[in-house]
């Protein structure tokens, strides 16, 4: 199978984030270090496996987090994005 | 990195809602109350999830399988159903080599339970009350079981009485393959503002009147909305066409940020 076939959306990551966040991430921004892109969580690449997650830049394929779940810690390489703004709006 | 966020976590007694607050999802139980047969490789399930709240049309579930050595597969699955119905209908494809979707639909029985998380996402979405008074049309394109999302969508729709405009051009490999085809067929012959165009990529029935070959943007030329309408797009399915009908929507004309895309990668597996 190719790699592209492999890839989904930040979407599916919702339900992995929120284990860390308690807010709808699918919809917080972040910006990537490589490029300078600002997108949704929901619209950027999400390559999964065994043990976690990669989310990656759309547009340069940087990885902007990668999220790995063993013994008992979630451990969050976040340097590949320089801004992440979570949506939050008080009603 | 810096990480901003405006939300104020008041003491217990304040009772503001504080919109986007996803409070931790937390796993539950669903029942099996039917497994309706869609097409030879399909299923969808309709569960009985007793503390579900609502959820909007182009959500999705998490489904955890755990065996009894303690080892855990999950997948994402999208909502079938609308927000409105009491049940919560998931449809799935049976994926050869898939960790997940072989048990649900070859082993799953009817009064069986499943452990699943949910609602999750806030971007692949459509909420009828939130477009009131906006009157853009609705381009929905999907390919195989990408359509499961994009049902919740026209379900939620004709629940809701809103009349938008709404095209969804479905691409199948055969007749026999199109999910809900009788029920999109009896929606859109009830509704003169949806209209369902086909597209049968591998065999076509005798007497098949309409396309019969791939997504490209010939085909998206001949059926989208015209970007004047200022229309918005859904898009789910395998990888390849969502990215496909995603550019070639945008070199048509699309505003990049009306043109919403879900990928199924291998389609949850």
């Amino acid at each position: 199978m190719r790699d592209t076939n492999l890839r989904l959306d930040g979407n599916a990551a919702g339900g992995l984030l929120n284990e860390m966040f308690p807010f709808e991430m699918t919809t917080a921004e972040a910006t990537c270090g490589g490029c300078g892109t600002t997108k949704l969580f929901g619209e950027v690449m999400l390559y999964r496996h065994g043990m976690g997650a990669i989310l990656r830049c759309a547009d340069c394929d940087t990885a902007l987090i990668r999220i790995t779940h063993v013994g008992g810690s979630y451990r969050l390489d976040l340097s590949g994005i320089t801004y992440l703004r979570i949506a939050a709006d008080i009603h | 990195m810096a990480i901003t966020t405006t939300a104020t976590l008041g003491k217990s007694s304040d009772t503001r809602v504080i919109k986007g607050m996803a409070p931790q999802l937390r796993w539950q139980l669903g029942k099996v109350l039917e497994i309706r047969q869609e097409t030879p490789n399909v299923k969808s399930l309709i569960l009985d999830v007793p503390d579900w709240t609502t959820h909007l049309a182009g959500q999705h579930v998490d489904v955890r399988l755990m065996a009894e050595d303690g080892y855990q597969a999950q997948r994402s699955y999208s909502i079938a159903s609308p927000p409105e119905d009491r049940y919560l209908m998931l449809t799935v494809e049976r994926i050869e080599d898939g960790e997940v979707s072989p048990y649900l639909t070859d082993e799953l029985r009817v009064g069986d339970r499943i452990e699943l998380r949910g609602p999750i996402g806030g971007y692949f979405v459509w909420n009828a009350r939130d477009e009131k008074g906006d009157d853009s049309p609705l381009f929905l394109v999907a390919g195989g079981s990408g359509i499961v999302p994009l049902m919740a969508m026209i379900r939620h729709r004709g629940n809701s009485g809103n009349t938008v405009p709404t095209k969804l051009l479905y691409s199948s490999p055969c007749h026999e393959e199109v999910i809900y085809r009788e029920e999109l067929e009896r929606v859109s012959a009830n509704d003169s503002s949806l209209r369902v165009i086909h597209t049968l990529t591998r065999r076509q029935p005798h007497n098949w009147m309409s396309y019969g070959r791939r997504i490209d943007r010939a085909m998206l030329a001949d059926t989208a909305w015209r970007p004047a309408d200022k229309p918005l797009a859904f898009t789910c399915g395998p990888t390849t066409l969502v990215e496909a009908v995603a550019n070639d929507l945008q070199a048509l004309g699309y505003e990049p940020e009306r043109i919403k895309t879900e990928r199924f990668g291998p389609t949850g597996g």
